[in-house]
Order: C-alpha cells, then structure tokens, then sequence
C-alpha cells in the first residue's frame, strides 16, 4: 500500500448522483472529485442546482428518493475517537447501507451537518436541551446528568446567553440567530472531525450572520474539525474558506486555495462570477452608474447534459469544435490549483 | 440585450423517455400547456387512478345502458326460478361434445336428506347463450321500445319452456340479481353525483362568502359548520329520512335523500373554499393583479378561483364514496330508498336475516359492487390530490 | 448622482407615513397592542433617481414600500406623488377610482419570482393585465405592447403563449418587470428583485435595472438588504431600524461617512469577496428589537457601543446633521465612524 497522506480525511472520487423523475434523469452529481485534510475548511460554491448540496447530501448517504449514487467513492478516513492509534480506518461512505449501523454511527459522530433553515434541523415539540442530550447519548454511552453538563457547556461554547435556561426552551422560542447556534451545539457535541455547514447563514441578517461566521471559525479552532462550508456567497467564501471548489452543472470546474481563486481565477465561471457581483467599494469611487459585467445566459435546465464543456454556451472564451465537442479534463497548471477548461489543457 | 436570451440547448442530449408517455420538458407544447392540460399530464401518471377511472367509466356506462346490457327486466319475477343459485356456464356437455357458451335446463327435484327443494341440471336440454338475444321488453331511457338484450338465453333444443341465465343467481321472487344490480347502479352511483352537486354549490358559495369577506359572516358561518359537524351523522341522517312521507313518489324521495346526504357533504367543501380563499389572497400574484387594476370580482374568478379549482374537485371526488355508502346505510336500515325502487341499498335489505344470507349468500353481491365503486372512487380522488397543484413537484 | 437630477423637484414625498398592525388576543379579538412596522417615516424621491431603503428582515422596508403604494392601507401619513396627468396628489386619501389612475405609474416588482406570477396565466396575460385593467390598450393594440414590452426585458415576443412554468428565476423577474413596464409607469418600488436570485442573474437584472432606468426615465425605490447591491444601483440611500429610518444620505457620502453607529455595523458586517481582509471586525452584539415590544429611547440603544445615558431615556430626532445627510443619533455630531474606506483598509 502507497504511503497514505496522514492529514487527509476525506476523498471523494468521480461521485455521480442521479435523479431519475418523470421528466427525465437529473444529472445533480455528475463526476466530482475533491480532497480535504484535517482541520481545514473547504468552501464549496455554486449558482442553485449546481448539485453542492447533493454532494454533501450523498457524503451523509441522506440523498433523498428518488435520487440515488450511481458511481464513485466516496472515501473518508476514520481515526478512533480514543486517540488509541492515529492509522485512519478508510470507509467507504458509498457502499455502506444507507440506513445501516455503520452510517448512523458516522452520521452526527465523525460527520455531522448543519442546514440552512435551522427550524427544519430541530423538532419543534421537544426542547433544545432534549434533543442535544439525544445526540450524547446515543454516541457516547453517558448517563443522562453527564450528557446534561455537557450540553449545558456546549451551548456556552456556541456563545449563547444564559445556557441553563436555553436548554429547557423549545426552538420556536429562540430567535434565527440563537436556534442556528442551537444547531450548531447538536452538531459539534460528539466533536465530530467533519462538519458540513449548508448555507447555514444564508437565512440570517447579516449581522447575525457575522456573528455566526466568526463563531464557527472559533469553534474550528478549539475543536480541531475540518468544515465543508456550501454557500453561494462569495464573500462567505472569502471570508471562511482555505480552499474552494467551484461547481457548475454538477461537476467541479475549479480548485485551489482561496486567495488563487479570488485573485488569480483560471476558469472563466469563476472569473464570471467574480466580475458578477456588486463590490462595495465601487460606492466610493462611483461618479456614473456603473454597469456590471454578467455571464451571459442562464444556467440550463437541469434535465440537459451539454456535449462537451458543459458552461461553453455561456463562456467568453468559447473555442468552437472543441469546448462543443470534448468535455475537458481536470489539468493542474500550478501546484495545487486544478481547472477542468480545454484553456488550460 | 442579447446577453439574457436562454442558451442554444439544440446539443443537448434527448431527454429519456418512458415508454413515449413522459412529458418532454423542452416541448413547445409543455411551455404553452395550461392548468388542466399539467393536470392531466400528472394524472396520468398515476396508474391506480387511471384503472379506476376505466372501472368507473365502465360502471356508469353500464348504467347508462342498463336495459341492454341486463339480460332481463329487474322486476321480471320467474317464480319457478325463485332463489335460484348462479348457474353454471358451460362450454362441453357430459360427453365432451363442444357446444359454445350454454347452460343446462333446470329441474326442480328435493334433496333426499333433508327433503328441501333444490334446482338439478338436466344434461338433456342444453340452452345456448346468445349474444343479442330477444327477450323481456323495454323503453330504453322510457323512448325508444326494444326487446332485444346484450346476451341471454332463448327457447332452448328441446323444451317450450326457457330455462334462465343468472350470473349472479335470483332473488327470492325469482328476479335476476345481476340485472337489478346494473339497474341499482342507476340510482346508487347517481345518488354520489347530485350530492356533490348540491353540495358543490353550497360549499363554494358559503366557504367563499365567508372567506372574501371575513369579520362576522366568517365567524357565523363557522360556528354553524363546527355545530353540524359534531352532530352524530348517522342518527341525523336516519331521523331526517324517517321523517319523509312513506307515500311518496320515488323521484321526490330520492331526490330529498340526495338533498340530506348533502348536508354534511358542503361543510368540508365550504372549509376548503375558506381556506383557499384566505391563503390565494395573500399571495404575491394577487397583490399584483390589485396593483394591477384589476376589480374585486376579476381577481376572484380570474385568479383566486383558477387556484384552487382542482382542489375543490380533490374534495368533491373524495365525497362522492360517503355518499354512496350513506344511501346504502340508509336503504340498507330501510329509511331511505324504498322498493319498488332498485337500488345497492334496497337490495341489500333482502341480504338481512341470518337466513337469507345461510341460504341464499349470493344476494350479498350489491355488498361487493358497493366495496368496489368506493374503492375506485377512493383510488381516483388520491390521484386526483397528487395532480391537483401541477405547479409544485 | 449627478447634478441636474439635484436640482428637479422631488417625485414622491413621505411625510410621517405611518403602518401600525394592531395585535389582537384572545376570544373576542381585543386589541392589546401594536406592532409599529413603519413608523414616522418622511422622505423624497427626485425623479430619475434611485432611493435604496436597506435594512435587516423585520424592520419595516416592505411594509413601507407597501404602504406608498396602498397596497397596504398606510396607518397615517401623507404620501404626495407628482402624477404626471391628475398633478400632485395624496396617494394616501384618494378615492378608488383616482387610485387606479395612479397606480399607473407607480409600479411595483416583487421579490419572489415564482409567487409574484400567476401560474394559470400566459405571459400575454400577465404582461396584459395593467393595460386591460387599466383600459390602456386591448385586442391587437395589447399584443404589440406585450411584445414590446417582453423585448425591453430581454425576453423573445413568441414566448407570450407561454405559461411562467416555462420560465427560470432571472426570467420570471424579467416577467414582473415587463408587467410593471406596460402602463409606461414614472416610478417602480422594487421590493427586493434580486435577493432570490443567483449571482450571475442577479447582475444581469441589476444592469437591465439600470438600463431602463435610463431609457425611460424611470424612478426607483430600491428595498434590499444587501448593502453591496444598494451601493451599487441607489443614488441616495436610506437605513432602517425597527420600523424607523435611522439614516439617509447620498450613496457615497453614507459609505464613507456614516454617522449612525447601526449603519457602521451594518456596513462592517458584511462578508467582502476578498479574503485578505479577514480580520476581526465591529461586531454587533444581541438581537434586532421586538416592534412589538421596542425598548426605551433609541431602539438600537441595547445593541450600541456608543451608548450614553440619553441614549436609554429619550428618543433622537432624525435631524439634517450635513446638508441632506439626515441622521437620527443624539450623538451624530461628536462620533466619528468608520465607512467603507475605513473598513476596507483595517480589515
């Protein structure tokens, strides 16, 4: 066996998750490839339907019906909890039943989740306290006083005000912020070595969001996790990420860390994208409306697969017969910085 | 402003397709279908329904054209075919000769234990089974004077005298249970459909008065639902029904059942319409049409009503099978629906002794016609309620 | 902004416009109190410019934006809108009748593509339906304004037939925009058209926001909450807190120079797509306040970090502190915050 990288903690290779409905298959998933090593934060960013969430969805084996995996690894390298040896123990998240022990034991444990609607992660008829309290239970054997002090630290640590009282509230009674932070105590109270945060901040103001984003990179800190951060939001990403995947129709077009990505993008998605968005300091110099500069286009239905590059008809950079004819490899033109365009290959 | 126009998709591979039944979302045809056309298009989709909508389809052409479909008349007494088990359909006699579909000739003979009269099958006459064969005359829809009837027997090889086919046997007055089943499907699934109607109109109307205007009328409206109810229906069905003269004519009467079986039916219909109502007028897209210009009664029917049409049908079909069984249940206890009328319920009543139904079980068959035609109701409101909104997935 | 459109008189103009919604209890439906969605509110608009009204959910942006267009009936208020055939008028006390007229040029785009167009309706319709309301045009006549209306858009004429399910996100606002366009309306509330929408459509319709703008003379109120959007398309910007208008200034000078301290915090909040700049920054602590249940003096005393003890007790006026640099702080003359250079730089 080839030496094995001893940071790396999860590996998905050429993951294809596919909808089959009425109207046709989806293509959510359509071949993506990423690494990521311990204690590190990965942004994921896409438009909607790019199939971001589906990855992460499919990492947890939650791909709801009727869609299903229908190839790849998905790779995730489970050191025990006890420190007792530091060889990973390599799962394969793809083959396990999805309803099984295995994936239930990494679900919330090694792997836990936070959503973007902080309502839909709790059940609104048992308080707070109760179901963080399940959480320790059922992963760490403790009895019912043990997993109540635990759970009364870890909501201190989310930074919520007076946690005796918070644990007894029901999620209805807190505020978007506060119950957000209340997802995210559920979700670190096993320390679990991955966190996938899905637009946990897109619901929020964005004072409240600043605060949540500034809490999750403390935590990141003291627990030592690795985050898999989903946004749309550039500056999120910016804000969050070591390195960043971009993803359109399915497929990661780019990868590299984050200051590649935001000042030296190689994909003309990314670049796109960059160009799209309205930049703040635009305000101060601005003497005559400024006009922005926009993909052209639209992203295409989901129920077609494009031949070739699948942004060519949208793409500045367009090379007739061969972005329309042959779908472009992952090349690396510098260390560390991948891009799936025939620009570069 | 090139820029915004959709990409050229014409690269795209063809969407796979099932069984050439899919709906092609690139379709020119799928862009321009309206409501009732994404309606159908999902309906479709749902087989179960679509089987019950071909079994009820063919239940009500049935009774349509009972007269010609029913091998004799419902009130044709053959006394000495009384009580008569389902015959037998042959195709070989005793010897293997092959002889098409026929039935034996019908003796009457006793059983030498119990010295009880029992019909025996005599080997020797055969009658065939002919399709179109004269028979019991009619008025087909009370017009048009026929006598001839989708399949029966006629005078058989050898014997004057016509020996029947019973499908489904005979009534202790030696009528033909499986006509008078057609015949009882007439008023029974007709019953479901006036009910609905009736409570169609006041539903919408009441549930719409309510919800348009709110306040006091709302609140009025819906204490009295709340009070109807909680009233037991059963036992308010029963006391309203004994309440009608015994001496009526049949029409009236089966039009007042209709009339009580409806009194409940409109409160959940009136409850959806509210409903509907106040949740359409918060929507974005009727703010629009106020912005708009548009009057009160435009935003009404051009709007709010389109919006939740299909759910008022949802409703409707699903309560057409109470109804069904609440003429049943009323004919059945003998207050609703009386003979000589012919109806699932009224038969049912000749199902009620212990005895009859030792000695004669298969005048238990309205009981599987009644299962059936609720079943398939049941089948074709659930695929009506998942078509109902094409707009969400 | 540039300096003729200073000089033209004000489009619309809101004078102590006020949406209170009463909350009711119990069987009898008692009033016990009132939530204060907008409250006090006086601005105008010059025509041709773009005014943004930002603020974070729950402060009262659509609700005003609403009320201007007595789409929800104001609570009290005057709101004088400079119609171009009935004049000056209070589109808060006209009759039915004159509200149609001037629903005519005073328009609205909605935030939710997808809720804000009636499925059950071809884009004929939709796109129809102010000229045939209105009785502005019908038959072939509402055909050809239809058509043109969709190629403003960016949309093709043949796609009339169609229903909206045929259509994405960007189109579908693309849709409202056309209905809104039809009557040749003077002012449009954009209740926030791009919030719901990806990045690459949402710049799009910003640019095609913009061209209109200047193709038609149009006039916007812009409601969002993205500072960076509102920085972008608005000329003057006002902020809200809690159902109140805290500050309002020209863009620029609202940037560089903001002097609410909630305006500091707003601004400091928001995530730059530049991760150099990723230092700590101002961050605010708590919630945004109940409007159903406000706290004493300035609403945003609890939050503030330069509170005093007047803060607490009275109540600032929203007062012209700089020459149409309104600002509602006891303490707007003394502090000096930081602006976007500032934040750009520390960060």
């Amino acid at each position: 066996m080839p030496e094995q990288d001893q940071n790396l903690l999860l590996e998905i290779k050429g993951l294809r998750t596919y909808f089959h409905l009425a109207e046709g298959v989806v293509h959510a998933v359509d071949g993506v490839d990423l690494k990521m090593h311990r204690k590190e934060t990965l942004g994921i960013v896409g438009e909607s339907g790019c199939g971001k969430s589906i990855s992460a969805y499919s990492m947890l084996r939650l791909v709801p019906p009727p869609g299903k995996i229908e190839a790849g690894e998905i790779l995730f390298y489970k050191t025990p909890k006890d420190g007792s040896t530091n060889q990973a123990e390599i799962v394969n998240l793809t083959k396990l039943d999805p309803n099984g022990s295995e994936i239930r034991n990494i679900r919330g444990n090694y792997i836990s989740m936070v959503f973007q609607e902080p309502m839909t992660a709790m059940s609104p008829v048992r308080t707070v306290g109760q179901q963080i309290m399940e959480a320790i239970i059922l992963h760490q054997k403790v009895s019912k006083e043990e997993a109540r002090k635990q759970t009364i630290e870890m909501l201190r640590r989310v930074r919520m005000s007076n946690p005796e009282r918070v644990i007894d509230d029901y999620p209805f009674q807190l505020s978007g912020g506060m119950r957000q932070r209340a997802v995210i105590a559920m979700a670190l109270c096993c320390r679990p070595s991955l966190l996938i945060a899905d637009e946990p901040t897109t619901a929020l103001d964005v004072t409240t969001e600043a605060q949540i984003l500034n809490l999750m990179r403390d935590l990141q800190d003291e627990f030592g996790m690795a985050i898999m951060y989903i946004t749309h939001n550039l500056g999120v990403i910016a804000e969050m990420a070591d390195n960043v995947a971009v993803m359109y129709m399915g497929r990661v077009v780019e990868q590299a860390d984050v200051s590649t990505i935001f000042y030296n993008p190689l994909h003309p998605y990314t670049q796109g994208l960059h160009q799209s968005i309205p930049q703040l300091k635009d305000a101060l110099s601005r003497k005559e409306h400024k006009r922005l500069d926009v993909i052209k286009g639209m992203v295409p239905d989901p129920y077609s697969r494009l031949k070739g590059c699948p942004f060519h008809p949208r793409c500045p950079k367009f090379i007739a017969g061969v972005c329309d004819e042959v779908e472009p490899r992952m090349v690396e033109p510098e260390p560390g910085h991948t891009v799936k365009c025939h620009l570069y290959g | 402003m090139s820029e915004t126009t959709a990409p050229p998709l014409e690269e795209s591979k063809p969407i796979q397709k099932k069984k050439g039944k899919a709906i092609d979302t690139k379709d020119e045809a799928f862009y321009r279908a309206g409501q009732w056309q994404l309606v159908w298009w999902k309906f479709r989709r749902h087989k179960l329904a679509r089987f019950a909508m071909i079994v009820l389809g063919i239940f009500y052409f049935c009774a349509l054209f009972a007269e010609i479909i029913t091998p004799y008349d419902p009130l044709h007494r053959m006394k000495e075919f009384a009580a008569m088990p389902p015959s037998n359909l042959r195709l070989f006699d005793t010897t293997g000769k092959f002889h098409g579909p026929f039935v034996y000739g019908i003796k009457m003979a006793r059983d030498p234990v119990t010295l009880r009269p029992m019909y025996v099958e005599d080997p020797n006459s055969i009658y065939p089974i002919k399709l179109f064969a004269k028979g019991d005359e009619y008025k087909l829809w009370g017009l048009f004077a026929w006598n001839v009837h989708l399949f029966g027997t006629e005078t058989g090889t050898n014997s004057a005298e016509l020996t029947p086919y019973f499908i489904f046997g005979s009534d202790s007055l030696g009528r033909d249970v499986f006509s008078r089943i057609i015949y009882g499907s007439r008023i029974s699934l007709t019953v479901g459909l006036i009910g609905v109607f009736l409570a169609f109109f006041l539903g919408l109307i009441l549930g719409g008065l309510a919800g348009f205007f709110g306040g006091v009328l709302d609140e009025v409206l819906m204490r009295i639902i709340d009070v109807l109810v909680s009233l037991p229906q059963i036992p308010l069905w029963m006391s309203l029904a004994a309440a009608l003269p015994q001496d009526w004519p049949q029409l009236r009467l089966y039009f007042f059942v209709t009339i009580i079986l409806s009194i409940f039916g409109w409160t959940s219909l009136a409850r959806t319409v509210r409903g509907k109502m106040l949740s359409t007028r918060e929507e974005d897209y009727v703010m629009a049409a106020k912005l708009d210009g548009e009057s009160e009664w435009s935003i009404i029917t051009r709007y709010m009503l389109p919006g939740f049409a299909s759910y008022i049908i949802v409703s409707l079909t699903i309560s057409i099978p109470g109804m069904i069984l609440g003429e049943t249940s009323l004919s059945f206890l003998g207050i609703g629906l009386r003979a000589p009328t012919i109806s699932w319920g009224v038969m049912l009543q000749d199902a009620q002794s212990l005895q009859s139904v030792a000695l004669l079980p298969w005048l238990l068959w309205p009981c599987f016609f009644v299962v059936l035609a609720v079943l398939m109701f049941n089948f074709l409101g659930d695929g009506m309620r998942d078509a109902a909104d094409p707009y969400v997935t | 902004m540039s300096d003729q459109a200073l000089t033209k008189e004000p489009l619309l103009e809101v004078i102590e416009l006020k949406k209170y919604f009463p909350i009711r209890r119990g069987f009898f439906k008692r009033v016990v109190g009132q939530v204060k969605a907008v409250d006090n509110l006086s601005f105008f608009i010059r025509e041709g410019e773009t005014l943004g009204l930002v603020g974070e959910s729950g402060c009262g942006k659509t609700t005003a934006g609403r009320s201007i267009l007595r789409a929800i009936p104001p609570s009290s208020g005057k709101i004088l809108f400079r119609d171009p055939t009935l004049g000056k008028v209070d589109v808060a006390t006209l009759d039915q009748d004159q509200l149609i007229a001037v629903r005519r040029n005073m328009r609205m785009i909605f935030q939710d593509p997808y809720a804000s167009l009636n499925p059950r309706m071809t884009l004929l319709d939709i796109v129809g339906a102010p000229l045939r309301a209105m009785k502005l045009a019908s038959g072939k006549e509402l055909e050809e304004r239809v058509a043109e209306m969709l190629r403003r858009v960016g949309l093709r004429p043949e796609y009339m037939r169609r229903y909206p399910h045929a259509f994405s996100g960007g189109q579908r606002q693309r849709i409202g925009l056309a209905r809104a366009l039809a009557p040749n309306p003077k002012f449009i509330v954009c209740d926030e058209p791009v919030s719901a929408l990806d990045v690459s459509v949402q710049a799009q319709i910003l640019n095609l926001l913009q061209d209109l703008q200047v193709d038609l003379g149009l006039t916007y109120l812009f409601v969002a909450h993205d500072l960076s959007v509102v920085a972008h398309i608005s000329d003057r910007v006002a902020v809200m807190y809690v159902g109140k208008m805290v500050e309002l200034a020209n863009t620029q000078e609202l940037y560089t120079n903001p002097m609410h301290p909630y305006t500091e915090a707003l601004m400091s909040a928001i995530p730059l797509p530049d991760p150099r700049k990723r230092e700590k920054r101002v961050y605010l602590s708590g919630e945004v306040a109940n409007p159903a249940n406000p706290p004493s003096g300035c609403y945003f005393h609890p939050r503030c970090s330069y509170c005093v003890d007047i803060c607490k007790s009275t109540e600032p006026a929203f007062e012209e502190v700089k020459p149409g640099h309104f600002v509602k702080c006891h303490r707007a003359r003394e502090l000096s915050l930081n602006g976007v250079a500032e934040i750009l730089a520390n960060r």
